[in-house]
């Protein structure tokens, strides 16, 4: 997990705590900016004397074609960027670039490829994953500048977009014409659309609209050589291989994404919510089967548990029953007379299910207000524990009761507590477990218990990672979900696109010899899924 | 492992030990699509079954060569269906040859594409490796989405032997409306459509005829039936079922069939010949003998590509041909998958 022994490669990695005082919604860990003073030292990001030689020589290379303040190499000039979302991880780039044309970003790949340095992508860093660390002897590509909204058109219901356009301000902008942009992952009013793409980014809609890959069109790449492509098409299709699919989600690792065209669909008429109590979590997730069953594609549903209820309600007052040990959140949209039809099906479900109350917002301030506790439920967390972890398992439905009293276990045994909050409609979980960063010890355990609940995840045919990616956190985890074969070809794929492994090297895909170090000292089941690979 | 694997990838383990080219091929229902195929006929039709089925996860697994018949009728009995309404152009058709050949049906706009609702797919690579990518759960980032990359790969990249898709709950109620217009003012009424939550899940113009088809709850399909003056088509259902299949009259023609896809308020398109619309005018169909030329360029004029379907010269360039850079990770990708060029080679590009 993110203890150093096991990061060789990234010997500077600095543990710190994770903090919950957001000053965004819901990310798991603090931004850069608002750290304790409490953190562990920081180093500068390289002291060799052929590191800071290269440092020169690039900057001096990009001044030619760079503003002079869009190339940082002084280390307070670089501090901002040494973490993502997932602030446990940090480290300095060697340089960071700031281009704001396409021509430039092309001129700095084609500069690093031809020198061989390393490039990490970043947008908004809001990532939850570390997809976005910067590595020591890398260049940080920020596209913070390439935030314009190019293009709308209506008729075709698609928008053009630079890649560090916030999600939001899409919606915002084609509000007007009566459409808005579907994905909305929890932190849309600060996360950037080109993140959106690399990490497949989903939210609380993605049960009928689907995540970021089923609503963007097409996508305009710079190779890792400074080469400009197209892929996709402002049609509903393109000719070749589905280059737009293998590129949403591959993490910064195939191609920098210079601009995004995303599919935009009509407002609905009307959204209702309904908000129902269970005295028992597994009842809860036999009313969401029983939704599902009944042939009905809620726009959203949501699930929380008693220590998240109780930490949301104390901390906005959304309405929930204090005494519930789960509520569920089941939005519906479309015609008015279609949500009223459903309204009462589904109310009629979560009875038969035992809900011990059944809620639906009379109006749209109530509808809100219920919204506004499970949008509010990280940082509620993050009040009532000076730290907590998020993690972000898939499961297949079914087993909700299971895995949660599976978790319920774990917490017991690690003495760690943990908040429960899902999206329960696609079996994407995020556990959150509390811990104090300033207790020695807490925070290896946490790790050690997030790691148990990815397992079990993977155990009952689930995933590791739903919707915040693999980045650096979950590398290890890899290597129990796929076997030495299947990684191999990650590998080959990688390289198609970037033989020599400069585009956020490292990430997402573990080496084989990683693996079996990691294996070496985590047998799970008593079976080793490396069996032929030699150990060292 | 079950009956039929271990002989495929015996087969694909020798194919490649003496780099004999090999046409991998399920129920033979799209023969004819693509560049001409060659190679020693490798069948999936003997490995079949649904391998796991539960209604309410919404996702269904099942071997590359079960007859899709099989899983639409297992689906159809659970109250669900594959939202992508797959063409069936013959009754062979096998759920690993939909996935691989990427098409989908009048439903497609609306509801999503094969690839949006393929979660997961196990295949045999061109080293005789068995591989297996995404899951049975809706939401899996891990690892870099090759499931999706397989659908529509025309088999050129891997032999899939198992999928897992998403399917949808059947609508409560459908209807098809019809109105005689001209093609320029149906694509006028699909955008105007298009442009509002209406239930609309399928939407096609031919022969000087618009159908629109609503689905939804009852109270849904009613609302929507108000507000579009349009008379109810009774044989509605068994339109979008022979349109999918091509059975209509319009396919039966000697001359080649186009499929072009574009932008959907895209003006009808300035080339000789039958048009037919779907995908609310995202997909035109063209029966011409007009110049090859003549279709691609009407097709990128309005941001689109033209793909010669059936008929005409398939030993040409059936697909849209590629940019230098794409055509260049194509050929990266194959090398990546199948190194000795063994799964059908050329069907999709004489380069790959």
């Amino acid at each position: 997990m993110l203890l150093p022994t096991v990061l060789p490669a990234l010997g500077a990695l600095i543990l710190t705590v994770l903090n919950p005082n957001l000053s965004r919604p819901e990310l798991c860990a603090g931004s850069p900016t608002d750290e304790p003073s409490t953190m562990t030292e920081i180093r500068p990001a390289m002291t060799s004397q052929s590191t800071i030689a290269l440092r020169e020589s690039l900057a001096t290379e990009f001044r030619n074609f760079l503003p002079a303040d869009a190339v940082l190499s002084a280390y307070e000039d670089l501090a901002p960027y040494e973490c993502d979302g997932l602030s446990a991880y940090r480290q300095a780039p060697m340089l960071a670039v700031l281009p704001d044309t396409v021509e430039q970003i092309q001129h700095v790949m084609r500069t690093c490829s031809a020198r061989g340095v390393p490039v990490v992508a970043r947008g908004a860093g809001t990532g939850l994953s570390g997809g976005a660390l910067p590595l020591a002897n890398g260049v940080l590509l920020s596209l913070a500048k390439f935030n314009r909204i190019l293009e709308i058109d209506p008729d075709n219901r698609w928008a053009r977009v630079q890649p560090g356009v916030r999600n939001l301000a899409i919606s915002e902008s084609v509000h007007a014409l009566n459409l808005y942009y579907a994905p909305d992952p929890s932190s849309q009013i600060a996360c950037s659309i080109g993140g959106n793409v690399a990490e497949n980014a989903g939210g609380v809609h993605c049960l009928k609209y689907g995540l970021t890959v089923h609503n963007i069109l097409k996508l305009d790449i710079v190779s890792v050589d400074g080469q400009r492509a197209t892929i996709g098409a402002d049609a509903l299709d393109s000719a070749g291989y589905d280059l737009l699919a293998l590129l949403t989600g591959s993490e910064g690792m195939l191609g920098i994404i210079v601009e995004v065209t995303v599919r935009l669909l009509p407002l609905p008429d009307v959204a209702k919510v309904i908000m129902a109590a269970f005295d028992d979590a597994t009842q809860a997730g036999n009313g969401v089967a029983g939704i599902i069953g009944a042939g009905i594609l809620p726009a959203g549903l949501e699930m929380m548990d008693n220590p998240a209820i109780r930490a949301t309600e104390d901390f906005v007052h959304a309405g929930y029953p204090l005494d519930a040990e789960a509520i569920l959140l089941c939005e519906l949209d479309g015609t008015a007379a279609e949500v009223d039809a459903q309204i009462e099906q589904v109310s009629r479900v979560l009875n038969e299910h035992g809900a011990s109350d059944v809620r639906v917002a009379r109006d749209e301030s109530e509808r809100l207000r219920f919204w506004s506790g499970r949008k509010a439920a990280f940082p509620a967390v993050g009040r009532i524990s000076p730290d907590y972890y998020c993690i972000d398992g898939t499961i297949p439905r079914r087993h909700l009761g299971t895995v949660l009293q599976r978790i319920a276990e774990l917490s017991g045994e690690y003495g760690q507590r943990v908040a429960n909050v899902f999206h329960a409609g696609d079996g994407n979980l995020h556990p959150l477990i509390l811990y104090d960063g300033n207790k020695p010890g807490e925070l290896a355990r946490t790790e050690e218990l997030g790691a148990k609940i990815l397992e079990l995840c993977i155990d009952v045919g689930g995933t590791i990672t739903g919707e915040h990616g693999v980045g650096m956190e979950k590398i290890d985890q890899m290597c129990i979900q796929f076997d030495a074969k299947t990684l191999a070809q990650f590998h080959a794929v990688k390289a198609a696109f970037d033989s020599n492994g400069l585009l956020n090297p490292g990430k997402a895909v573990p080496t084989l010899a990683r693996c079996a170090e990691f294996r070496a000292m985590h047998v799970h089941h008593g079976e080793l899924p490396f069996p032929d690979l030699e150990r060292f | 492992m079950p009956e039929g694997l271990t002989e495929i990838q015996e087969a694909v383990a020798q194919a490649a030990a003496t780099n004999t080219p090999l046409c991998i091929r399920g129920g033979g229902s799209k023969d004819f699509y693509g560049r001409e195929p060659r190679g020693q006929v490798l069948a999936t039709t003997s490995h079949t079954g649904i391998v796991a089925y539960e209604p309410s996860e919404l996702v269904i697994t099942a071997r590359a060569g079960t007859p899709l018949r099989q899983i639409s009728a297992q689906l159809d009995a659970a109250g669900q269906m594959l939202g992508f309404e797959p063409p069936q152009f013959d009754d062979n058709a096998t759920i690993g040859g939909i996935v691989a050949s990427g098409l989908s049906g009048s439903r497609r706009p609306y509801s999503g594409s094969v690839r949006d609702f393929v979660l997961g797919v196990q295949c045999i690579n061109g080293r005789a490796e068995f591989l297996s990518f995404g899951g049975q759960v809706m939401k899996n980032v891990a690892g870099y989405d090759v499931s999706r990359l397989m659908t529509g790969a025309l088999g050129t990249l891997g032999l899939i032997t198992e999928v897992s898709m998403k399917v949808l709950p059947a609508p409560a109620q459908e209807m098809t409306l019809r109105c005689s217009v001209s093609a320029d003012r149906a694509i006028k009424l699909f955008t105007e459509w298009a442009r509002q939550p209406l239930p609309v899940s399928g939407a096609s113009h031919v022969d000087g005829v618009l159908r629109v088809r609503l689905s939804g709850t009852e109270v849904g399909v009613a609302a929507a039936r108000a507000a579009l003056a349009a008379e109810e088509d009774p044989g509605g259902d068994d339109f979008w079922r022979r349109l999918g299949a091509q059975s209509i009259a319009f396919f039966n023609d000697s001359r080649p069939i186009w499929r072009l896809s574009v932008p959907s308020a895209a003006p009808a398109l300035d080339v000789d010949g039958d048009l037919l619309i779907d995908w609310g005018g995202a997909l035109r169909w063209l029966k011409t003998d007009a110049d090859v030329e003549q279709i691609r360029d009407a097709a990128t004029r309005c941001g689109g590509h033209a793909t010669l379907f059936r008929g005409g010269d398939r030993r040409g360039a059936v697909f849209q041909p590629l940019s230098p850079v794409l055509l260049n990770w194509h050929q990266n990708l194959k090398q990546a998958f199948d190194p000795g060029g063994i799964f059908n080679p050329g069907r999709m590009y004489p380069e790959i």
